[in-house]
């Protein structure tokens, strides 16, 4: 069994603190540049909950044995899921009725859809099928709660393989873990379209939503080696060895190339065709001083810092290189979904301050203290899984 | 002293994998093992150092790399200055989001070729090369581990037989 330290509580409930800080001193000093903050800081952690979920059935779909005797782990990330969800629900409802000032999204503004108005727009009227109000909290309420069922559902057979034995629930589980696969492949990116390509709503990009999965991809095999490598710091999961560690962190490695391999992908495709509609998403951030910079940096953390830093088999079997490469690659996405939603509802005028980076902490307060608070409610070693022996004998 | 080459032949690779871990703890040095397909931990058992495959890998992509910038240069700045869509041609920097893909080819196809060829090389496998493995039966369905003895080896061949070997051969060098 798991007991959550003193020293882990404390710096989860201190980081919480700091984050209810900001987001009164945000929403008090300035609503409409704190919505934003509060948006792109729920993408980020949202994508580390719920690809938790995906990494799980991965795992039951594909039959793999390797990550058995850290599934808890995964399991545990799921906790947040629901804290997050909601909070993502509560944006996108204030977002359609502009409660406490909420304008994150261009195409909710009144009569933009309205031949009458002033506000009109032709382009996007003529998206309006899709993008309005009713349908966008519908599909958000969808998504959310589908995901939130399947992660309770696999969670709950996990624990039930745990009681009673035999394979029955685990063959539940891979059928469970095959319907989510289905579900997730097509809400992942319509949820991208709806929470983050529609900030730029006359932009598009067909590639949009593998972009935030593989970015969801990358952050959320991170969170899982982070989480593993503390708890065995701590003492627990004394069947991890090198080589789950070593898996783990070809996984980040692959995701970090994946995710440049779809940046650039994007990026190069709409920098050679240089069409006015596309290439403003670009000049919306490179021809501003303060996106500038984030924008090539973070492709530099994401990108560089883990091809020359985690390439070696060494590497990734040295704990302390990995938790290097694990927490500036976290910060490098956080700083791409910072500028994945700002340039589109600040414009120009978007920075980072206390607002953002105090929201951060605290979401990441609340991950750290709502994972550590599920894993210690249940025994943190599987066991009945049937492939547990393979999983302890694992040696690459 | 005569030195002699001992040759164990086994039926099994589980038996010929704790064999080779009881002579390695019996300070004898097993010179060679042959063996029909891989053996998994056998590479640690003998004692083998790491391969080296990997720098290899690294160092061809890195040649890959260089080559492939030199022949994207000479082509598209010197040779055949091209503007396809508007796109700086006197610039290889400005221009370079459009070469990534081509130079991203040109490491996986030096790493993957020169890596597959490193690897037969050094395994002897390059044409014209004879096989070292001392029975045919290597092929098939037999495991031989190979030792080299000075002076007398009765010692071990009686590790040998009792570990498993089910023949052992002799050979004068």
């Amino acid at each position: 069994m798991f007991t959550i330290d003193k020293k882990a509580k404390n710096l989860s409930m201190a980081l919480m603190a700091i984050g209810l800080v900001a987001l009164i001193f945000g929403f008090v000093s300035n609503p409409h540049d704190t919505w934003p903050a509060l948006l792109f800081n729920t993408y980020f952690y949202l994508g580390i909950s719920v690809f938790a979920v995906f990494f799980v059935a991965m795992q039951y779909v594909s039959e793999a044995g390797w990550s058995i005797v850290l599934k808890r782990v995964p399991e545990a990330i799921m906790g947040a899921l629901p804290v997050f969800s909601f909070i993502m629900l509560f944006i996108i409802v204030a977002a359609t009725s502009h409660f406490g000032g909420n304008h994150i999204y261009h195409w909710l503004q009144e009569g933009i859809m309205d031949p009458a108005s002033d506000h009109y727009d032709k382009i996007l009227a003529g998206k309006e099928p899709y993008l309005n109000a009713t349908f966008f909290i519908a599909r958000t309420s969808i998504y959310l709660i589908i995901w939130n069922y399947f992660a309770e559902k696999l969670r709950k057979l996990s624990i039930l393989e745990d009681k009673q034995g035999g394979t029955g629930s685990h063959f539940k589980s891979v059928s469970t873990s095959a319907w989510f696969m289905v579900f997730f492949a097509v809400t992942s990116a319509m949820a991208s379209w709806d929470w983050i390509m529609s900030i730029d709503a006359h932009w598009f990009s067909t590639i949009f939503g593998w972009y935030v999965f593989a970015e969801w991809a990358a952050i959320g095999f991170t969170t899982i080696l982070l989480f593993t490598l503390y708890l065995q710091r701590q003492g627990y999961l004394k069947d991890v060895n090198e080589s789950h560690i070593h898996d783990l962190g070809k996984w980040v490695f692959a995701f970090s190339l994946v995710w440049t391999y779809i940046w650039f992908s994007q990026f190069m495709l709409i920098w050679y065709s240089n069409i006015p509609e596309e290439v403003t998403y670009y000049t919306a951030r490179l021809e501003v001083e303060n996106y500038k910079f984030l924008f090539w940096f973070s492709m530099l953390i994401n990108f560089i810092l883990p091809i020359i830093l985690l390439m070696s088999r060494d590497a990734k079997r040295n704990n302390g290189r990995l938790i290097f490469v694990s927490i500036f690659i976290l910060i490098g996405h956080w700083l791409n979904s910072y500028l994945l939603v700002t340039p589109g509802t600040l414009n120009t005028h978007g920075h980072i301050g206390f607002t953002e980076v105090g929201i951060g902490l605290g979401f990441a307060g609340l991950l750290i203290y709502l994972t550590l608070y599920t894993l210690a409610k249940e025994p943190l070693e599987a066991k009945n899984h049937p492939m547990l022996d393979e999983s302890k004998h694992l040696h690459t | 002293m005569s030195t002699n080459t001992l040759y164990g032949i086994f039926d099994d690779e589980e038996v010929l994998l704790s064999s080779v871990k009881e002579i390695r703890a019996n300070n004898i040095e097993i010179k060679e093992v042959y063996s029909p397909f891989p053996i998994h931990g056998l590479d640690k058992a003998l004692g083998l150092k790491e391969t080296r495959m990997a720098i290899t890998a690294f160092i061809y992509g890195c040649l890959g790399l260089t080559l492939g910038s030199l022949m994207i240069y000479y082509m598209m700045q010197i040779d055949w200055p091209q503007n396809i869509g508007g796109k700086p041609n006197w610039s290889f920097y400005h221009n370079l989001p459009a070469f990534v893909p081509v130079l991203f080819e040109c490491v996986v196809l030096f790493a993957a070729h020169l890596m597959s060829i490193t690897y037969l090389i050094r395994n002897g496998l390059y044409p014209g090369g004879k096989s070292d493995s001392p029975d045919e039966r290597t092929t098939d369905d037999k495991f031989l581990m190979e030792i080299q003895v000075e002076g007398d080896a009765t010692i071990i061949k009686e590790m040998l037989t009792k570990t498993g070997a089910t023949e052992i051969n002799e050979k004068e060098a």
